[in-house]
């Protein structure tokens, strides 16, 4: 790492298990009496939401503010991308307000990486689009190696509308990164046409993978998406891709069964399925807030970012040549075997 | 007294490649002399707190912590019942965090017995501007309320930037600040030695444990940069950023 | 450059130019004599007394450029173009005439604003406009414009477009290429079926996926194009396909071609050169309708313009103010300015390559689409100016002096356009327009503007 954090993919594997490993730290402190630290004294956090997202944002104010940062929630929304101020013209009055970070949540993908090249400070992607979630995706990770202690070679099943979902990519990135083997599982509708090039399986058959999988992500289904021919009905979808009691007793004894949220209960997952103690959708959220926090630390806890190698540099210093098949690498492979003008 | 002992390298474990100390670094104490330091201080502690009833030792990472569980151990060999010991990492609390890029957390464990009316003894491996013993005090404060802190070091080198002094000392070891200051410790580093070497020469190749201190203290006195002034932080920072590690 | 034009008198001979041992495109190093608009003799050694001399030593001849696809934004969009500018930006790229696209503010639907376009035209003087009258009234689909007056208009449109937008509507598109026959006219489609680019961003595809912008499947654009070959063969008409991106819309054309229907087809220079892969980084100067696509499209685009089954090259020249390119990429505008790089990236892409010689890019930049626009004397009705042809005596003066020898790296900020969007903004590319001449008078010269 890095300066900002927009995409799981930007993450080493040792960038993503030093933030695990500082979560898990500051989830440690979190169990004792000290709510705040003074870590990010004099250190100025903006929340640009773009979307209504209580969850997150909070879960974000929560963390900066444990870290003693000041926090400005810069509430945009209903400023439609088309109208109103541009999002460039916001960022250059952030960038006067003295942001030393800005979490931004937008509903246009790439939002994030845009405004980049507007800040100085450092920029977390809280979700853009359907493009990615990565602090999602990194509690997500947490969670799952807290309950069954490990990464490397847990078998995921991420479930549902893949193709919308900012939380699916950014999971496959970072579990794919942590040695984890992927399954996504959907109606062909709402896989993206180019899925075979992803480093994970895929399957169309939910009750033939419950067996052989250790946590099963179950995804949001939108409610535009019911109009839009991606499946016939609701009940359809349900009964194809929900999992319910029956289909939990698929799984095997220690498997675990998580969702982003917030759920649709009764359309991707049964109630009790999302009390059940598989369920860790509670630690989550709380899980969210430590992840969050790990973050912020690690952008915004060191010297300021400028010279040639910051942020998590310095902590991760003496990896020699972090060669790890990342997603980074991945991606970077990706677009490096396409020279991005064709051969001439 | 030492003078100097390039073949410390004999202390390496079994298997281990470990470079010698190159002209310019020089090991001040031994195995031998660190053991009898902290058996020293361990009695210390045991005269001034009336037998250590309610002594909780605290370290401060990495080899602070080291340092807490042996003496914890030798004031149960002399008292005959367990000293609790535990570590308090201060990295969230230090004033030169925006100096260096972010650092890895070290890790923070309180004993069962907690610290509420207790003496704590915060240990550290060496003591300098006294910087990183401040932080230790803040953090401290929030967890809990102890009776007294004392503070335990196996070195104190001196050029204190904050009115702090220690309670026991394992060795006054008189330093200009371009020195650097090394202990290594078997634990993390593959064996016991404490060294003195030359900052300017102090490059990446001198004695290196698994812990990186070596590399932590040359990264940090081998140019003009922000984390090269003089200060504790040269030193703790090695301590507590464990390069390598990857669970 | 400075130095290749020796001024000679001032006083006599206005408007007779001697080029020297320049090369031809088939090889042949000639001295041309221009004189009354009109190439009045090539040969070596030729002396013209007064003549102005260029000392084309070292420089290729081309027949002056033809463009079948410029949006000159005039009127309505003046802050991104105007037909001075815009005709500025084609004279540097090398330009003697280019087609007006109708997407303007109003919308070029009526005999009024295509004359007035072309008014704009003449009085800018650098290049010949050559107005794009719309399909569909307001470009909206829904009812014929009225194709004949325009057609009969002081502008004589003779293509007609809704480019920026698909006549989806297959009864309206197979009307209007019934109708336009009256008159020889051609329809030139946008094609992109609507429903399957619902909210369409980038090629469907990897990235697309990977980037989480919503896909724009090539099946989109094969499947109109299909269609409207069919259409177009069903009714004997002349069918236009714009900005062809997809490997299998070459493979559609080539096969319409094959049945010997009347199909021809454009591809964009940005098509012949970038790929989807460079939107990584959000920044819509790679944003554009249609999207870039993938290497292996790339090459069978090339391949199609070599072997002529894409009968030319169009810029699309698409300008935009930087406000509407400094954005979300979805918020951001389509398009590509393209004008003043065309030729080079052809020269980058084709000429480099092998897959075309100067010979090759004379017929695809200038002849082809000279006459597809029917500016090149060949169709019954008279052409108000002559455009495409060979360069030999008697033709219309319309050339452009080029150095294939020239690389330079791309400076938007050097750009006669009135907009920077070009995405080929600091890439280093061959080849410098040193001169173009409209009907004898140079509009560039020594690489710069001359008026």
């Amino acid at each position: 790492m890095i300066r900002h954090l927009i995409s799981a993919a930007d993450l080493s594997r040792d960038d993503a298990l030093l933030i695990l490993d500082t979560a898990g730290e500051l989830a440690q402190m979190a169990d004792r009496p000290i709510r705040k630290l003074p870590t990010l004294r004099g250190r100025t956090v903006v929340n640009l939401f773009y979307e209504d997202s209580t969850r997150t944002r909070i879960s974000f104010e929560a963390a900066a503010k444990r870290l003693s940062a000041d926090v400005i929630n810069f509430s945009a929304k209903g400023s439609s991308v088309a109208k109103g101020e541009s999002l460039k013209d916001t960022a250059l009055t952030l960038e006067a307000m003295g942001a030393d970070a800005v979490v931004i949540r937008h509903q246009a993908s790439g939002a994030p990486h845009r405004l980049t090249g507007w800040v100085r400070g450092s920029v977390v992607n809280a979700g853009d689009g359907t493009h990615e979630h990565p602090t999602q995706a990194l509690l997500d990770a947490f969670t799952m190696r807290r309950r069954l202690g490990r990464l490397d070679g847990l078998r995921v099943a991420i479930v549902g509308d893949v193709l919308h979902s900012r939380v699916a990519r950014s999971n496959v990135l970072l579990l794919h990164t942590l040695g984890a083997d992927v399954t996504l599982v959907a109606p062909p509708t709402l896989l993206p046409v180019a899925v075979s090039a992803w480093p994970c399986d895929v399957s169309y058959d939910l009750s033939t993978v419950l067996p052989k999988t250790d946590v099963v992500m179950m995804l949001r289904v939108q409610a535009e998406r019911m109009n839009a021919a991606y499946f016939p009905t609701v009940r359809e979808y349900s009964r194809r891709y929900g999992l319910d009691a029956a289909r939990m007793a698929l799984l095997p004894d220690h498997a675990i069964v998580m969702h982003p949220g917030p759920m649709n209960r009764g359309v991707e997952i049964a109630a009790e399925v999302a009390d059940s103690g598989r369920s860790t959708i509670v630690e989550q959220v709380a899980n969210g807030v430590s992840v969050r926090m790990a973050v912020l630390y690690l952008l915004l806890g060191g010297a300021d970012p400028g010279g040639a190698d910051p942020g998590m540099g310095e902590a991760l210093a003496g990896r020699a040549g972090a060669g790890e098949a990342g997603p980074g690498q991945f991606r970077a492979g990706w677009l490096s075997g396409k020279a991005s003008e064709a051969a001439r | 007294m030492h003078a100097q002992h390039p073949g410390s390298a004999d202390a390496v474990g079994a298997g281990q490649v470990r470079s010698v100390p190159p002209a310019g670094r020089k090991t001040v104490l031994g195995p031998e002399e660190i053991s009898r330091a902290l058996t020293r201080v361990a009695h210390e502690i045991l005269e001034r707190t009336n037998g250590a009833a309610d002594v909780v030792l605290m370290g401060i990472p990495t080899r602070g912590v080291t340092l807490a569980h042996r003496l914890a151990s030798k004031l149960s060999q002399v008292e005959g019942r367990p000293a609790p010991a535990g570590s308090l990492d201060v990295t969230m609390y230090r004033d030169d965090l925006r100096l260096r890029p972010a650092r890895r957390l070290g890790h923070t464990a309180v004993p069962s017995s907690g610290i509420d009316g207790k003496i704590v003894v915060l240990v550290d491996d060496v003591l300098y501007s006294g910087r990183t013993v401040r932080a230790a005090l803040d953090a401290l404060g929030e967890l809990g309320r102890p009776r007294a802190v004392q503070l335990a070091v196996l070195v104190d080198r001196g050029h204190r930037e904050l009115p702090i002094r220690a309670d026991y000392v394992g060795k006054n070891l008189p330093t200009s600040q371009r020195e650097l200051v090394q202990v290594l410790l078997t634990e993390t580093d593959g064996q016991d030695a404490v060294m003195l070497g030359s900052g300017r020469e102090a490059e990446p190749g001198t004695a290196r444990g698994p812990g990186g201190a070596g590399a932590r203290d040359s990264a940090a006195a081998a140019g003009p940069g922000p984390g090269a002034g003089p200060g504790e932080s040269t030193h703790q920072a090695g301590g507590s950023i464990q390069t390598g590690v990857a669970r | 450059m400075t130095g290749r034009e020796l001024a000679g008198s001032g006083l006599a001979g206005r408007g007779t130019w001697l080029i020297s041992g320049v090369r031809l495109a088939g090889g042949e190093l000639a001295d041309l004599i221009l004189a009354g608009g009109r190439i009045t003799e090539t040969g070596t050694g030729l002396t013209a007394a007064g003549a102005r001399v260029l000392d084309g030593a070292g420089l290729i001849a081309l027949p002056g450029l033809v463009d079948l696809h410029t949006h000159l934004r005039e009127p309505g969009r003046e802050d991104a173009e105007t037909v001075l500018t815009g005709t500025r930006a084609a004279a540097m790229g090398g330009y003697t005439a280019v087609h007006a696209m109708a997407n303007t503010t109003p919308v070029a639907d009526t005999a009024g604003v295509v004359e007035q376009i072309w008014r704009l035209g003449r009085q800018a003087g650098l290049c010949d406009v050559r107005p794009v009258g719309a399909v569909t009234s307001g470009l909206e689909g829904r009812q014929l414009a009225e194709l004949g007056a325009m057609a009969d208009s002081a502008a004589q449109v003779r293509i007609f477009s809704d480019d920026g937008r698909c006549v989806s509507d297959a009864m309206l598109m197979r009307r209007a290429l019934e109708y336009v026959k009256a008159f020889g006219g051609v329809i030139a489609q946008h094609a992109q079926e609507p429903r399957l680019t619902d909210g369409a961003q980038l090629n469907e595809g990897e990235m697309s996926g990977l980037l989480g912008l919503t896909g724009w499947p090539a099946v989109a654009e094969e499947a109109i194009i299909a269609r409207d070959c069919l259409l177009a063969a069903h009714v004997g008409a002349a069918l236009h396909v714009c900005h062809v991106s997809t490997a299998g819309s070459v493979e559609i054309i080539r096969w319409a071609k094959s049945k010997g229907w009347r199909v021809t087809a454009e591809v964009t220079p940005h098509h012949l050169m970038l790929t989807d892969d460079l939107a990584a980084n959000y920044d819509p100067v790679y944003k554009v309708n249609p999207p870039l696509r993938t290497a292996a499209d790339v090459a069978a685009l090339r391949a199609g313009l070599a072997d002529g089954t894409i009968d030319c090259v169009a810029t699309d020249h698409a300008p935009h103010p930087v406000e509407d390119k400094e954005a979300e990429w979805q918020v951001a505008a389509f398009g590509m300015t393209g004008l003043e790089t065309a030729l080079r990236v052809v020269h980058a892409t084709m000429v480099e390559t092998g897959l075309l010689d100067w010979t090759g890019v004379a017929d695809r930049m200038s002849a082809r689409p000279a006459a597809i626009g029917q500016l090149d004397g060949s169709s019954p009705t008279p052409s108000p100016a002559l455009h495409g042809r060979p360069l030999e005596a008697g033709s219309p003066a319309n050339l452009v002096l080029y150095d294939p020898a020239a690389h330079s790296v791309v400076d938007p900020a050097q750009h006669a356009s009135r907009s920077r969007n070009t995405p080929f903004a600091g890439m280093e590319l061959p080849g410098q327009v040193i001169a173009t001449f409209l009907r004898g008078e140079p509009t560039v010269l020594d690489g710069k503007l001359a008026r």
